[in-house]
């Protein structure tokens, strides 16, 4: 049941009739005119393309200048060559480096169980008929309404006590309780679409209840697990709190705590690492989304209009 | 055949795992921090029973007030112009650009996705002033005017955070949005259309009522997101000048961790989950009286 925003509007009027009656005068003034009309709409969009591009652009070129050619020649200007002087020393002087991995080591394990538990428990949440189904989802789905700072201090207090703080396993345990809720929530809507006789045939076929789920139930729902797996990438990805709090040591620290100690390194006093590392994050997540902007779009407009 | 759909096994195979996790991690810290809300202390000092002291402390603490008030202030603007922002753009996209539409939504959706850090640091050096002067101080010098130090004020800092957030979330609320919109049946639209009603009027007595529970839904997310700023004040400017732009999660996060106040930490916390609470239904409350009328 995701929203589909890839389909074109077919609801819209199509614009511009291609198939002009017999051309007149008249005719062809009418379409100058909606040509001009047109003009106001582009500016529009020119000046939205501008104040969308434009520090992006700013940023990403700024990364290649040098702190004097910085200073000199600022805004829009190309840099005089492309260096990556400021790469090397933000990933070798700083702890860019570590930062990045150590944010690849938390997101990759929990969203995988992020996305392993809530397709689970969504398929014996809707699919699976028992006794107190319903109430067991809504207890699911309060804790989306829930507010992370209302769990971080028992958190702090327990991973202490278990001895795990000096890793990265209180990122992971966290960002997978906090991403379950929506997922389990949204796999369980995307299940109710799929008609309750394909579960039946296999069953006709011999197969066990449980072999159902991974043979039926996970392959049709690659493209919800795609969809989910993506926006909760971007949601533990880019997450500050949960990282702050658990980061007890500056080599657990993931990219978005490294950007904030790096910025209070530089920040006043030269721009080159500071801002290769920032484009290093909108370079890499401009090529996912480049490959898959409609699916990251469906789900994220999907999952806000549900959670 | 229900008895395969209704095997207890596989049920509690399945769903087990998770459900297990989110009591014990999810909803016994939830309770747990209810619960420390009225003791104080933390737990190298171990933990005293104070009853309600710490909410009375609470409504006396002008940090507290203060950040509370941050984080409303900044809730308000923020839902306020990007649902608006938003709206309009799905306006954009829907009647004017129409089928042209894919590449404007891609792009302008594009910020949505950075790291709220990274757009924090962004939008620091884009306005920032002295050597490393950023495009805005330029652009006001071009004009003949001194170089202003937006982020050496509370107010040119909460200014700062409302823009970036703007600028970061536009796209996705337009979006969402959209996909409301494209719900309307045209031939509502078209007779409308042939009654006379057009442009503004149009708008306003059709569409808008038409995508209401789009736009509820997209304001009651707005509120419960940017009630909990958090990464964009904390970036932008560490919540200064002084403490005078740290919302309620940001003054929450201090107390417990860096002052070891783990009760009133919870309180603060609290304050916070029934701040959401109280937006979201004042939200349903009024769209319901409007209803009504």
């Amino acid at each position: 049941m995701a929203l589909d925003i890839s389909t074109p509007p077919a609801a819209v009027a199509p614009s511009a009739p291609t198939a002009q009656p017999p051309r007149t005068s008249s005719a062809r003034s009418r379409g100058a005119k909606r040509l001009l009309r047109r003009i106001p709409v582009w500016i529009i969009v020119a000046a939205l393309m501008v104040v969308v591009l434009y520090p992006q652009v700013w940023m990403v070129l700024g990364s290649f200048k040098t702190q004097s050619e910085f200073l000199s020649n600022p805004a829009l200007s190309l840099p005089e060559t492309w260096r990556f002087d400021n790469y090397v020393t933000a990933l070798t002087n700083g702890n860019v480096g570590r930062n990045y991995l150590n944010s690849v080591l938390v997101t990759i394990p929990s969203v995988i169980l992020i996305v392993f538990l809530g397709v689970a428990a969504g398929y014996a949440l809707e699919v699976m008929i028992w006794k107190g189904q319903r109430g067991t989802l809504l207890y699911i789905l309060a804790g989306i309404m829930v507010p992370g700072q209302m769990i971080l201090v028992p958190l702090f207090i327990l991973y202490f006590r278990a001895g795990i703080t000096n890793s990265l396993l209180p990122l992971i345990i966290t960002y997978t309780v906090m991403g379950l809720p929506l997922t389990t929530f949204l796999m369980a809507s995307y299940f109710r679409a799929v008609p309750r006789e394909i579960f039946e045939a296999a069953t006709m076929d011999g197969s066990s209840p449980l072999r159902n789920f991974f043979a039926i139930g996970v392959p049709m729902m690659r493209n919800a697990i795609l969809t989910i797996g993506l926006v909760q990438f971007f949601s533990v990805w880019n997450d500050l709190l949960i990282a702050l709090t658990f980061t007890t040591r500056p080599d657990l620290a993931t990219i978005q705590v490294g950007l904030l100690s790096l910025s209070d390194e530089y920040g006043s006093t030269q721009y080159g690492p500071l801002f290769a590392a920032v484009s290093i994050n909108i370079v890499v997540l401009l090529i996912v989304f480049l490959a898959l902007n409609k699916k990251i779009m469906a789900g994220m407009a999907g999952g806000a209009v549900k959670g | 055949m229900q008895s395969i759909f209704g095997d207890r096994k596989t049920v509690l195979i399945l769903l087990g795992p998770a459900l297990l996790l989110y009591t014990l991690l999810k909803v016994v810290p939830v309770l747990w921090s209810f619960g420390l809300s009225f003791f104080e202390g933390n737990t190298l000092r171990g933990f005293t029973w104070v009853g309600v002291d710490n909410f009375v402390t609470f409504l006396g603490d002008d940090a507290a007030l203060q950040s509370v008030w941050v984080s409303v202030i900044f809730s308000i603007a923020a839902t306020v112009g990007q649902v608006t922002l938003g709206y309009l753009l799905a306006l954009l996209y829907v009647f004017v650009l129409r089928r042209g539409s894919a590449v404007v939504r891609t792009v302008v959706f594009f910020p949505a996705i950075l790291p709220t850090v990274a757009v924090a640091l962004l939008f620091k050096s884009f306005v920032a002033v002295g050597d490393n002067q950023g495009p805005v101080n330029d652009l006001i010098n071009f004009f003949g005017g001194e170089s202003v130090e937006v982020l050496a004020t509370t107010y040119g800092t909460m200014l700062t955070a409302i823009v970036m957030t703007l600028w970061s979330s536009m796209g996705f609320y337009a979006v969402l949005l959209y996909a409301g919109l494209l719900d309307i049946p045209e031939d509502v639209v078209e007779s409308a259309r042939i009654d006379g009603a057009t442009g503004f009027r149009l708008v306003r007595h059709i569409i808008v009522p038409l995508s209401l529970p789009i736009l509820l839904s997209s304001i009651i997310f707005s509120f419960n997101s940017t009630l909990k700023v958090f990464d964009s004040l904390l970036a932008l400017n560490g919540g200064g000048p002084g403490t005078s732009t740290a919302p309620l999660t940001l003054y929450m996060y201090r107390t417990s961790f860096e002052y070891a106040e783990y009760g009133y930490g919870s309180t603060i916390a609290l304050v916070l989950t029934l701040l959401c609470l109280v937006f979201t239904l004042a939200v349903f409350r009024s769209t319901r009286r409007k209803a009504e009328d």
